[in-house]
């Protein structure tokens, strides 16, 4: 019976979750209906389908034409595309989603994922002409641990000064990038580039599985796949993961209980940040092998939008990182066929989270009933705790 | 209906200020008021007697327009009266004390009383002059000096009640609701509120007094109605009642008033606490220098207005707040510094006051909250890895023993009643060998079925030779079960008295004065 | 003073404090102007969190509003190129004013949806404060590329207002003059609405049914005020000092609208709210205080300091200056806190109890 009831509110929250991503949609079909006049210069209401079939295609390779109708696969680049863009996603979604379960916002992975980027760069240059065997996993080493002490410092002072991890997280998110800045324009600036970039890494390059130029499938996706077992392991089936979540469920029930919820904090933020800072390390070493001084990229932020799409759940953070994934691996095709700008995705992201958030306009829309939200039950502890007016105890 | 209120030629002379008739309400799967009548006449305190969820609070809330009924009609002055929302209540002269006050702790005297009655200066501003005036005026004329600029979070639980009273007079209140007013005062502060109630009913305003303890119905009430499962069961004035014959009304059966706690055999010394401070939020030695014994196979009860230091005193015995002075020792053993594991480790377990917040996880299923406490030993884990199948086995046979009403165990612990919730957490705390049970208001908000099982199952330790201290701010709980009763005042003991032989009033004076007054002891209890 | 000066290591020290007194003295006007965002997204954030409502989404406000301003602006001009220009009030001319009420609106209309699924919805406050800045970002990064391709316009900006120089002139206290005259509009209007505010929160009816909301509702909602209609207006209107703190950037300080100009001031803004203990003039003050931290970067590649204190000032990176406001704000925070009690009720959606 409690199967049954457990995959009734599973049943529920998938639906939820599919009619959000559904509904946004359609808000971003009418948005670029509205916006044709200045993308194509005249009213185009059929803008939309042309956008979303180019990022299908772009996301799957799977290509839809009407005129005759054919449904054909192109290639695999699609969906190496997808899976290669998928990692960090899935990576940066469990840091985020662990941060849920302890009752952290962890908004900072942008910044983990950045020092896991410049950890990784650093070591992979000191070790471009090492045997691949030692530089890759070295280089990945360094860069999670750099990922993990960004992490440890917000979450030391939410433990011991109360400072919110949510405003310091997002601090440090610009420090980040002032520290990019200056290294990659400073010391680690590579020799006769015409622009502010790091030497690329040589031996520490990810081991490719398949692909062509262009759309290669790194080792590092592996990393993400597996990642998400431990992950729901640890979470659900360790007694550290037990404490975890009791702290994000009732910190002061976890003290009373005996746990230390001060060290939870500290661990799980750090953690959370090495999770974050592999991400960066991955794609450094798996995608761009070098680091730009003004290395552009929203990995982190996105991750937000994976855990809350996936529940906070390990699994559902994998799907949901997938889903992104794809969205952002179709969008450039998107751009060149339809004219419509990637930001686009931004957009569509946004608008998930507000249905979700929202839940009520999905069930009204799709006549879903089902007692259980799609919401975060731990996000309560985050937002009570806002303002912090004393440090958690013990 | 009011039929079986017997014939007084002194009731027929005033016409009811408010009539409730017929009232009705539903909830989903609950019928909280059902068809309830109610009439209070001008200048009577009439008190509205019932157990906990009997609807007392939902008939108020119906009268406060805070519920809308689903049949009935309320009637004032003879003229029936829709109730919008608690201003349209407030507008007709309904003001409501309630159970836990509304007040707002950071706001001064003069603010609360104010606040959605605001008088002003202009379209904008407050005129805090007038409103200083007017406070001053009504003081003196109900007999209490409140100072208009004193932040209300710095009084006391009395004063602040008396802040909530003056807030329903400011608004030209003739009908006060007060919502169990004494439960967190003490004997004394509740005559001087029984004091100021009767004069409030001399100047013709209508009381009612909603309650659960009988003997304060029979002291102060001028009538008396009493409410089991939503319906009216009764209705009684004092003189012609006892507490027996209202008790029976209230519940439903004959109950046993106090529970047989049989004799008790103290042994050896197990918890030693010596000279202990202990400094509280906001700095200040809130427990100051206190000292006591427990023994083996004895209940030795706290008993004290909340406030005085016994929060702070519970929590550094647990390990939840470190001590700033003195020592703390467990069977020979100095546990001053150990933190809640390592005591739980010493055979020492704790129910908390606050069982939401701390005794259980409400979003997790009965087999996590079982274990919330020994989830990291075996058999329950084997190093890091949880043992699934063990936990459910544990949770399979607590419910059973300890008769947690639930569909199964892997509903959470939100779901169960707060009766259900608590007897988990019993289940959870007392059964294994104990040393020292530590409790904190272990039955409050609880029906009489629960808080009777809870206290057969304290007495049940006790028996089996654990030491058990019991802090409570419900006096009659610590009168019922204590062996020793230790009387907490301003962070410290001022005396330890007999459980048995004890005098209420001389404890009641005690928790309110610090012993000012002639102490009435029965036999000597240990020193302080 | 020289002799001071070359007292080995403490020596540093004087030099420092001469140099921030005469970078004071002369960038006074510009520190203001820098803290003039911030302090008005504190203003945003006081009335969200005053009665209840945490907002993180402060920083998306600014941006949707600066986007708004500035195109609304840059559209009328479009239509009528010929724009007459005010000599009076700050050089207004009808587009920056139309401009400026369509940022004031903007910010007013993201701020009910803030409203609505924080009292209504009852999501989490900290979601839809997410939500806001990556729709808003999102939304601006999308419509600016696509509209950079027809680059529509700039509608210039206020011109600041220039104070007499007898003021300015003043000995000792005429920068002072300078500092809080020679501004724009929306920058002169900060300290003000700051006083203002805080007179309100402690002495008018709706700053006391406000405190009450903000710290125990169901009090407030007792003796019959509507908390679910005061915390809707209070958000609502926090969003005019959202929408001013976006026009700031396109129509008062800047001319022109790129993605992500805000820069985290949004977010600055909520530790300058903690670190001024909720209160109007206290987050002004952090807030200047944050502009002083970010102004020193410019200064020095302005009047770059001179002996000691210069070599090593010069030394320090650029990025370590424009990192400095952030790391100011967690030194604050982390020390802050603790001392700085936000309201009780702060980000715990309200349950009616009334159940009809």
């Amino acid at each position: 019976m409690i199967d049954r009831l457990l995959s009734r509110s599973l049943r529920g929250q998938l639906a939820i979750t599919g009619g959000a991503v559904l509904l946004a949609l359609v808000v971003g079909a009418i948005v670029m209906v509205l916006t044709s006049p200045i993308i194509t210069g005249s009213l185009d209401p059929w803008l939309w389908a042309e956008a979303y079939l180019a990022l299908l295609q772009g996301a799957t390779g799977i290509a839809i034409t009407f005129d005759p109708f054919a449904v054909e696969f192109r290639s695999l680049n699609g969906v190496i595309d997808s899976l290669v863009r998928a990692t960090p996603y899935i990576l940066g979604g469990l840091a985020v989603g662990l941060g849920f379960k302890a009752g952290l916002f962890n908004i900072g992975a942008q910044g983990q994922f950045l020092m896991g980027a410049l950890g990784a760069v650093t070591a992979g240059i000191v070790l471009a002409d090492a045997p691949t065997v030692i530089a890759v996993p070295l280089a990945l080493l360094v860069g999670l641990l750099a990922g993990a002490a960004y992490g440890f410092i917000p979450g030391w002072l939410k433990a011991f000064t109360g400072a919110h991890e949510v405003v310091v997280t997002i601090m440090l998110n610009f420090v980040a990038i002032q520290i990019i800045s200056w290294a990659v324009s400073g010391p680690l600036r590579a020799a006769g580039a015409t622009f502010a970039r790091t030497p690329d890494v040589g031996e520490a390059r990810l081991w490719v599985l398949t692909g062509t130029s262009g759309h290669l499938l790194h080792s590092g996706v592996i990393l993400a796949f597996v990642a998400v077992p431990i992950v729901w392991w640890v979470l659900y089936r360790s007694t550290i993961g037990f404490e975890i979540r009791t702290v994000g469920a009732n910190p002061d029930a976890a003290r009373y209980a005996g746990m230390r919820p001060r060290m939870l904090i500290v661990l799980t933020m750090t953690v959370s940040g090495l999770l974050a800072g592999l991400a960066g390390s991955i794609e450094i070493l798996g995608v761009q092998h070098y680091l730009p001084a003004a290395y552009a990229t929203t990995v982190g932020f996105d991750a937000i939008t994976v855990a809350l799409l996936g529940r906070a759940n390990p699994w559902g953070i994998m799907f949901g990182g997938l889903l992104l994934g794809g969205l952002r691996a179709g969008a450039p095709l998107m751009q060149i066929i339809a004219g419509v700008p990637v930001q686009m995705i931004d957009i569509l992201q946004g608008v998930i989270l507000f249905f979700l958030a929202a839940d009520l306009i999905v069930r009204w829309v799709f006549r879903i009933r089902d007692a259980k939200g799609a919401t975060v039950d731990e996000l309560k502890t985050v937002t009570s705790s806002y303002g912090g007016s004393s440090a958690p105890r013990g | 209906m009011t039929a079986p209120t017997p014939d007084q030629p002194a009731e027929r002379v005033a016409a009811p200020a408010l009539e409730m008739r017929g009232i009705t309400k539903r909830y989903p799967g609950v019928v909280a008021n059902d068809g309830i009548d109610l009439e209070v006449r001008p200048g009577e305190i009439h008190a509205l007697l019932g157990e906990n969820g009997a609807g007392k609070s939902t008939l108020m809330n119906v009268l406060y327009g805070l519920a809308r009924p689903d049949e009935g009609e309320i009637l004032l002055d003879g003229e029936v009266i829709h109730i919008q929302d608690p201003t349209d209540a407030i507008e007709r002269g309904i003001s409501m004390v309630h159970q836990h006050f509304m007040l707002v702790p950071v706001l001064t005297v003069a603010e609360n009383v104010l606040l959605g009655k605001e008088a002003m200066r202009g379209r904008i501003f407050l005129d805090t002059s007038e409103a200083r005036r007017r406070i001053k005026e009504l003081g003196e004329r109900f007999g209490f000096d409140l100072d208009p600029d004193a932040r209300v979070g710095d009084l006391s639980v009395g004063w602040q009640q008396r802040v909530e009273i003056l807030k329903a007079l400011y608004r030209d209140a003739r009908i006060l609701v007060l919502d169990e007013p004494t439960a967190v005062l003490t004997p004394q502060e509740t005559v001087e509120v029984f004091a100021v109630l009767r004069r409030l009913a001399a100047e013709g305003h209508s009381i009612i007094f909603i309650s659960h303890k009988l003997y304060e119905v029979l002291e102060v009430a001028d009538r008396i109605t009493v409410i089991r499962r939503g319906k009216v069961v009764g209705s009684r004035l004092p003189d012609e009642t006892d507490e027996d014959d209202l008790a029976e009304l209230m519940v439903g059966r004959e109950v046993q008033l106090t529970v047989d706690r049989g004799e008790s055999h103290p042994a050896e010394t197990m918890l030693q606490v010596t000279d202990l401070r202990v400094r509280g939020d906001r700095g200040g030695d809130r427990v100051d220098g206190v000292s006591f014994e427990v023994r083996a196979g004895e209940i030795f009860g706290i008993a004290g207005v909340a406030g005085n230091g016994q929060d702070e005193l519970v929590e550094a015995v647990m390990g939840l707040r470190q001590p700033s002075g003195g020592s703390i020792v467990l069977d020979g053993v100095d546990v001053t510094s150990d933190g809640p594991r390592d005591l739980h480790e010493k055979k020492v377990s704790f129910v908390p006051a606050d069982r939401h917040r701390f005794g259980l996880v409400l979003s997790f299923p009965l087999t996590d909250n079982v274990v919330l406490t020994d989830y990291y030993a075996e058999p329950y884990s084997h190093g890091v890895v949880r043992d699934e199948a063990a936990i459910a086995k544990r949770a399979a046979e607590a419910i059973e023993q300890y008769d947690v009403r639930t569909p199964g165990t892997s509903m959470t612990a939100g779901t169960l009643s707060g009766g259900n919730q608590q007897k988990l957490i019993v289940a959870r705390e007392f059964d294994r060998d104990l040393k020292l049970l530590v409790l904190d208001q272990p039955t409050r908000g609880l029906d009489v079925g629960s808080i009777e099982f809870i206290h057969k199952q304290i007495i049940r330790k006790r028996d089996a030779g654990t030491a058990v201290l019991l802090v409570s701010a419900e006096l009659d709980e610590v009168l019922e079960i204590s062996d020793r009763i230790a009387v907490m005042y301003r962070g410290r003991i001022v005396d330890v008295v007999d459980g048995r032989t004890a005098n209420k009033e001389a404890v009641g004076l005690l928790m309110a004065t610090g012993g000012r007054g002639e102490a009435a002891r029965g036999t000597p209890g240990v020193t302080t | 003073m020289d002799m001071l000066f070359d007292i080995p290591i403490l020596g540093i020290l004087f030099q420092l404090v001469d140099y921030m007194i005469r970078v004071l003295t002369i960038n006074g006007a510009v520190i203001l102007a820098l803290a003039a965002p911030i302090a008005l997204g504190s203003l945003c954030g006081f009335m969200n969190e005053r009665s209840g409502v945490v907002n993180i989404g402060i920083e998306g406000m600014m941006i949707a509003a600066a986007f708004s301003g500035w195109f609304v602006a840059s559209l009328v001009v479009q239509a009528f190129p010929d724009q007459p220009k005010a000599d009076f009030f700050f050089g207004a001319s009808p587009a920056l004013v139309i401009g400026l009420a369509a940022a004031i609106l903007t910010g007013m209309v993201v701020s009910a949806v803030h409203a609505w699924l924080s009292i209504t919805v009852k999501a989490d406050q900290i979601i839809s404060g997410t939500i806001i800045n990556i729709v808003a970002l999102g939304a601006t990064g999308y419509l600016i590329i696509i509209i950079s391709a027809s680059s529509p316009r700039s509608a210039g900006r206020f011109t600041p207002f220039t104070p007499p120089e007898a003021l300015t002139d003043l000995p000792f206290v005429g920068w002072i003059f300078n500092m809080f005259l020679n501004q724009g509009p929306i920058t002169m209007s900060v300290l003000a609405l700051a006083v203002i505010m805080n007179i309100l929160l402690f002495r008018s009816r709706w700053g006391l049914r406000t405190r009450s909301v903000g710290e125990h509702p169901k009090a407030a909602e007792t003796v019959g005020v509507d908390v679910i209609k005061l915390r809707y207006r209070n958000v609502i209107l926090g969003g005019i000092f959202a929408g001013l703190a976006g026009a700031w950037f396109t129509l008062d300080f800047g001319t022109s609208f790129q993605a992500g100009m805000t820069n985290g001031r949004g977010f600055i803004a909520l530790a300058a709210l903690i670190f001024g203990r909720w209160l109007p003039l206290g987050a002004f003050g952090a807030a200047l205080l944050f502009a002083a931290a970010s102004s020193l970067s410019i200064a020095i590649r302005t009047v770059p300091p001179t002996g000691d204190l210069g070599g090593i000032l010069t030394a320090i990176p650029d990025q370590f200056w424009s990192a400095l406001p952030y790391l100011v704000t967690i030194i604050i925070l982390a020390g802050a806190v603790g001392r700085s009690v936000a309201p009780a009720a702060v980000g715990k959606p309200y349950e009616r109890e009334s159940a009809s």
